[in-house]
């Protein structure tokens, strides 16, 4: 084999021939080529990946901006009963699987709520001769029903599931409880028949039902129920009261009772709305009516932990009216906000379970998902010409029955994952359950399950702006006057010494920056507040009087340090001031501030904090010095020597020179150095979420802490679930900041670009 | 009076004013930077230090006197009258009053490790020769006098006998080693055989997964079961070993007693070091000094990170920073080189820079919720689904861990390794890339054997400053990977050897979580400075390479290009 190659050689010398240089040749371009291609690969591919952040932050908070979609699957006939009853009410369980119906004649209906066929039906008591006059719901995680009869009487029922899982399959069974005894009670000791009806479940264990009689009375039950260890059985004792009733002429159209079992709302046919105050029930107060502008309330209900009402009127409006406490302790039903109309007349309102989401049916075929708290109409939308009289939300909100004046249900599959976040609840006060004015507030999360999310993004910008505002309120007058004078007036010796030592600030983790400020600066500017301020004055008018004294010295001694080491000759003089500064502190707080400057401010109103904007301003400013310094020293270093030269050669001194010619030409970059700086410090984590009590408070008080956009995702993303809307909005407070510094630098980097161009041109 | 004005009005008038107070902010920066590196060397260093034991006796707000016996953390001076509101009775005239934090030790009989006590009411201090303190695994410190040495519940020795000390040194030494052998016992051996079974559940799921048919599954059943019984056999012999070993260590107790005369006997294989600071000469100490100190870098840590070492989170961020350093290093460096040398000049170009150079300034918490959501929750979801089906529910790759963190920290320093390599690229003179084709290079050829070399060291740069910033980055890791306490490291001798699965400590992140979540943060002050020092060592030390090869690389071009 080795024959050939040898031959070949020798015929050649050391040369190879034209085949082989060809075939080199050929190999070397492929080479070329693969190798190119290689890297425009590699290349693209990495440009893509730093891309694709900003693609899939989009993509995680798109869904925030979609509305709501309901798709009906299947339309069915309710299964027939034995004797035809109409349906007054229908609700749909946890797993989505399984529809009750409560008929008119006491039959609770169970059936699958995907095909409709009927499970189980049970009977909801009653005595032999009443007869059904009207049916009430409680706050949905209670989920109890009551029926009122014509004798004055009242039952309560509440449809349970039960899971199983024979063969490792999920079983959901349902079945009728009685939570207050397998027997109706009386409400109403005249025995009248019971017209509006009103039921809910208190936070203490008990049951509270109201209930307007056909005669225009209103009264009150209070429910306590007693089980019995060994039985099992309960018995429920019933404590009836006599409310105040309407004025004469006006009739009871709607009520409501909180889960507090404080207040009842009553809505009369006169569009108006009273409150009754019904904490001591035997002596129920009734306040002044409130009017509905938006005409006669046709349906109302409280949403989940009955901190406000869902209301919908005959002309079609749903507005949320809230419980609002005055100065004096007292509540009043206040209008809060409205909603996109129905055409019809609102006939139906279902509250969704654990958030403050509703959906109102009016009496022409369309429904409407609404959210309290973020003021969105997530839906309208016209089902058909049979109008729809109940809707049976599912607790997951993944699936909705509705059930049509024909007796039709419609199983819909329902998208309404983010109905929470809105423009104006980012940004705009929002007046929340429990508030007495409407606020800014962030408050994502908390331990109960009916909490009220509140996501403003005000006080988290406010406070990003805050901290990033005293930062380089320290580190611009520091890095821009350290910039000039390292690149214009230092001797390059100190220089050689001075530029990396900056770098190595530049490098300093902000993990030790926020340590150091957390456990070492805070607690000692709490000891040395009047240091810190005497400091300030103190040691520019020392660097002054140091420069005029050195310029009063004879010349001998002057010539021995040349000009550029007036930095150098100052570093004991600051050292002494600083020291001193310190030293005379716990006197001056002695002299002049009662022993203790912190307690002082507290007394004299302003609110001090240990860990404050203060200290966030100097270390997240020591943090920044370095960006502004590097930028702003290349930007006064690179003016061209013509310029200062001629400057100097006319007769300028050197600042008048700096005044004149280097700082107009060098501006652009020192603008360039600031907003770097400013981007930096609007990012930073570390240091406010270890310097800063993290509390997201709307003051610009420089005693007082903050929480930053940053440090909030660092504090909460931890814990959030994935996908839910505390998570995507966390996801939006991550796509703003990288918007905010991108455009803060990019803006930087363009004026720089610019000014180095022209400084080519000059 | 003009005369005397005369000259400060010249001089204003110069402009010398603004020169010195602009040399002025120079020298803030630089003492700030000098000071804040000194404070974090010298409390830092000076943790492992043996401090004396001063005992004395102090008053409290009630009047009461107090023996106590510890160390003096620090003294600082406070107005008298946050003295008088903490009840404590000061003479009006006195209006300035010193006081000092000592650290008293003895959590578990007295529940009150550091005290600050009022200088005023003071008595003298004495420094007992016999004074010892007894670093513990649990409660913390230990300061008071040894009484003697109880064997299985009898007291053999008492300390006025002459061999007392080298006893108790005998004898801690042999607690030590005993100690160190149930600890190889449970992490390595116990460790591989809780592993194994592990991996004999899997592999049963897995067989499930696959659909392998009824009889088979009952066949390997029965292999599975025989293997396990064989494991728990193998366990049996070691846990059999290691209680041996553990009633062992349980021989010795120590007697001691506080300083007011309480006695307490504390069990031997609780403590770890017994010294007499007071009676150390400074050879003695700084022998101790060092090491203590070596004991900090490479043990782990006790009492929720309080004490003990630290080599757990130094070995997390240095496997964390290699791995980020392999993918980092071959992406930048060809982004970079396809930026200057392949792609098409112009605006768009431009543009592509500009956004390149600019992440490299947005804020790193970006690229930890980018990390979360991309990289943990949608890559690592899908990566389960794929290869890991058999563990699931609980997650693989499909939960922050080493890896992730790494591709977060390689993203986030991709820039920096980019505009360094770039920069470097640019400084190479035309010349050199000219001459090479002249002679008949193909760009390729031109590229990697003439440009890349001689751009190598500006690589290097940027790779320094990238591992520089890696290592100190906090706050993306805190949502990608990086946990307070990891159960074990990262690399061990199960297979597959490194996981890049698991959780790790970082240093960065342990100063955060020890110095702010931590219960007792005044214990955990000086562990906190500890850390944070070598952290600091270290990136300093990185930067100033990187800043020594850039400058010298400068010097080389200037030159190349004249």
């Amino acid at each position: 084999m080795s024959q050939p190659m040898s031959t070949a050689a020798k015929a050649s010398g050391l040369m190879p021939n034209a085949e082989q240089r060809t075939k080199l040749r050929r190999w070397r371009n492929i080479k070329d080529k693969i190798s190119g291609y290689g890297i425009m690969t590699a290349g693209i591919a990495v440009v893509g990946s730093l891309a694709l952040i900003f693609v899939y932050l989009f993509s995680e908070v798109t869904p925030l901006l979609r509305g709501a979609s309901v798709n009906v699957e299947k339309t069915y006939d309710l299964p027939v009963l034995e004797t035809p009853s109409p349906t007054e009410f229908i609700s749909l369980e946890r797993y989505e699987e399984i529809g009750t119906a409560y008929h008119k004649n006491g039959t609770v209906q169970f059936f699958n709520a995907v095909d409709g066929t009927s499970l189980s039906q049970q009977q909801v008591p009653k005595s032999p001769d009443a007869e059904f006059s009207t049916l009430a719901a409680s706050e949905s995680s209670h989920g109890l029903v009551a029926y009122g009869y014509n004798n004055g009487e009242v039952a309560i029922v509440k449809a349970q599931y039960d899971l199983s899982y024979p063969d490792d399959k999920r079983v959901v069974t349902a079945s009728l409880g009685f939570p207050l005894g397998e027997q109706a009670f009386v409400l109403d000791a005249n025995k009248s028949s019971l017209a509006v009806l009103a039921v809910q479940g208190t936070a203490s264990g008990g049951t509270v039902v109201s209930a307007a009689t056909s005669d225009d009375r209103l009264v009150l039950g209070v429910v306590s129920t007693k089980t019995n260890p060994i039985t099992e059985e309960t018995t429920s004792t019933t404590e009836t009261f006599s409310l105040p009733s309407l004025p004469i002429g006006e009739r009871v159209t709607h009520m409501q009772l909180d889960d507090a079992g404080r207040y009842l709302v009553v809505a009369n046919d006169k569009a108006q709305l009273y409150l009754y105050n019904i904490t001591n029930p035997a002596a129920a107060e009734r306040y002044e009516p409130v009017n509905v502008e938006s005409g006669n309330v046709t349906a109302m209900r409280f949403l989940v932990s009955t901190g406000s009402l869902a209301i919908g009127t005959d002309q079609g409006k749903v507005s949320q009216w809230l419980m609002v406490r005055d100065k004096n302790n007292k509540y009043h039903v206040t209008h809060v906000r409205d909603f996109e109309s129905l055409s019809g007349p609102i006939a139906h309102i279902a509250p969704e379970f654990s958030r403050r989401g509703f959906w109102a049916a009016d009496n022409k075929g369309d429904i409407g998902i609404y959210y309290g708290t973020s003021a969105r109409t997530l839906l309208t939308k016209s089902m058909g010409s049979t109008p729809i009289t109940h809707i049976g939300l599912s607790p997951i909100n993944g699936r909705v029955l509705l059930l049509d004046s024909t007796q039709k249900v419609s199983t819909a599959k329902v998208w309404n994952e983010h109905p929470e976040v809105s423009f104006s609840v980012l940004w705009e006060k929002v007046w929340y359950e429990g508030r007495e004015a409407p606020d800014h507030i962030w408050q994502a999360s908390s331990g109960s399950d009916n909490f009220e999310a509140k996501m403003s993004f005000v006080p988290l910008s406010l406070g990003t702006l805050k901290a990033a505002l005293f930062a380089i309120l320290f580190a611009v007058p520091l890095g821009v006057m350290g910039a000039i004078y390292t690149a214009y007036f230092m001797t390059p010796k100190l220089r050689g010494i001075v530029k990396p030592t900056i770098e190595i600030m530049a490098a300093l983790p902000s993990v030790i920056l926020g340590f150091l400020a957390g456990l070492w600066l805070a607690p000692f500017l709490e000891n040395h507040l009047p240091a810190i301020f005497s400091i300030l004055i103190v040691v520019p008018l020392v660097m002054l009087i140091v420069g005029f004294t050195w310029s009063q010295l004879p010349l001998r001694i002057r010539a021995s340090i040349p000009e550029g080491w007036e930095a150098a000759i100052l570093v004991i003089p600051v050292i002494v001031t600083i020291w001193a500064c310190i030293h005379v502190s716990p006197y001056m707080e002695v002299w002049f501030f009662n022993g203790s400057l912190p307690q002082w401010f507290t007394n004299n109103g302003i609110k001090f904090e240990q860990r404050n904007a203060l200290v966030v301003g100097l270390v997240m400013g020591f943090a920044v010095i370095p960006s502004i310094f590097s930028i702003a020293e290349d930007a006064v270093f690179s003016v061209p020597r013509h310029l200062t030269q001629g400057s100097l050669a006319l007769g300028a001194t050197r600042w008048q020179t700096m005044r004149g010619v280097v700082l107009p030409t060098a501006s652009p970059g020192i603008f360039s150095a600031v907003m770097m700086g400013f981007g930096r410090a609007v990012g930073e984590t570390m240091i406010v979420l270890m310097a800063t009590g993290n509390s997201p408070v709307v003051n610009f008080n420089i005693f007082e802490g903050m929480r930053t956009l940053s440090a909030n995702i660092a504090v909460e993303m931890p814990e959030t679930a994935v996908a839910s809307t505390h998570f995507r909005v966390l996801f939006l407070a991550a796509l703003l900041l990288l918007a905010l510094t991108f455009v803060v630098n990019t803006i930087a980097e363009v004026v720089r670009q610019r000014l180095r161009k022209r400084y080519s041109n000059l | 009076m003009k005369n005397l004005l005369k000259a400060p009005v010249l001089w204003y008038k110069s402009g010398s004013p603004w020169i010195w107070l602009n040399g002025g902010a120079v020298t803030l920066c630089m003492l700030m930077v000098v000071g804040l590196l000194g404070l974090i060397a010298v409390r830092g260093f000076g943790h492992f230090w043996p401090s004396e034991i001063v005992q004395t006796s102090v008053t409290d707000n009630a009047g009461n006197k107090q023996i106590v016996m510890g160390e003096v953390v620090r003294d600082e001076v406070i107005s008298a009258v946050i003295a008088r509101d903490n009840g404590f009775t000061v003479p009006q005239d006195i209006e300035l009053i010193k006081r000092y934090l000592m650290k008293l030790g003895n959590r578990d009989i007295t529940s009150r490790d550091f005290m600050w006590t009022l200088e005023l009411g003071m008595d003298e201090w004495k420094y007992p020769k016999d004074a010892v303190v007894i670093e513990r695994r649990e409660w913390g410190n230990f300061y008071g006098y040894l009484v003697g040495i109880n064997e299985n519940g009898k007291v053999v020795l008492t300390n006025d006998s002459p061999n007392f000390w080298e006893e108790v040194n005998a004898r801690t030494e042999r607690s030590l080693k005993l100690h160190d052998e149930i600890a190889h016992i449970e992490k390595v051996k116990i460790g591989k055989i809780n592993n194994e079974i592990q991996e004999l559940k899997l592999e049963r799921r897995r067989l499930e997964l696959k659909g392998t048919s009824a009889e088979k599954l009952a066949e390997a059943d029965a292999q599975l079961a025989e293997r396990k019984a064989a494991l728990e056999a193998d366990y049996e012999v070691i846990k059999r070993e290691r209680d041996v070993i553990t009633q062992e260590v349980k021989r010795d107790q120590l007697i001691a007693k506080t300083a007011d005369g309480k006695e307490v006997v504390l069990p031997w294989d609780h403590l770890v070091r017994i010294t007499r600071p007071n009676d150390m000469s400074v050879m003695a100490k700084t022998s101790d000094y060092l090491k203590r100190f070596w004991e900090f870098m490479t043990t782990e840590p006790r009492e929720a990170n309080t004490e003990g070492g630290i080599f757990p989170a130094i070995f997390g961020t240095f496997i964390m920073v290699i791995i980020m350093a392999i993918i980092v290093t071959p992406f930048g460096v060809l982004a970079a080189i396809y930026l200057r040398e392949y792609a098409k000049d112009g605006w768009f170009l431009r543009v592509i820079r500009i956004s390149v150079y600019n992440l490299a300034g947005v804020p790193s918490i970006v690229y930890g919720v980018f990390g979360l959501g991309f990289f943990v929750y949608y890559l690592g979801g899908n990566l389960d689904q794929l290869f890991f089906a058999e563990t699931l529910p609980s997650p693989t790759f499909g939960t922050p861990g080493l890896f992730w963190a790494s591709l977060t920290l390689a993203l986030l320093t991709l820039p920096i390794v980019i505009v360094s390599t770039e920069e470097g690229l640019s400084r190479i003179p035309s010349t050199i890339r000219q001459g090479s084709l002249a002679l008949g290079a193909t760009k390729t050829e031109t590229l990697w054997k003439v440009v890349v070399p001689l751009a190598t060291p500006a690589m290097m740069t940027g790779l320094i400053l990238a591992i520089a910033r890696a290592a100190g980055e906090v706050a993306p890791l805190m949502l990608v990977g990086v946990v307070k306490l990891a159960p074990a490291l990262p690399v061990d001798g199960n297979y597959p050897y490194l996981h890049l699965d698991q959780k790790i400590m970082h240093l960065g992140f342990h100063i955060y979580d020890v110095g702010f979540q931590s219960p007792n943060v005044e214990a955990a002050r000086p562990l906190v400075y500890a850390t944070s020092l070598i952290l600091v060592l270290l990136i300093v030390s990185l930067n100033v390479t990187a800043i020594k090869i850039r400058n010298s690389l400068r010097e080389k071009y200037r030159s190349a290009s004249d």
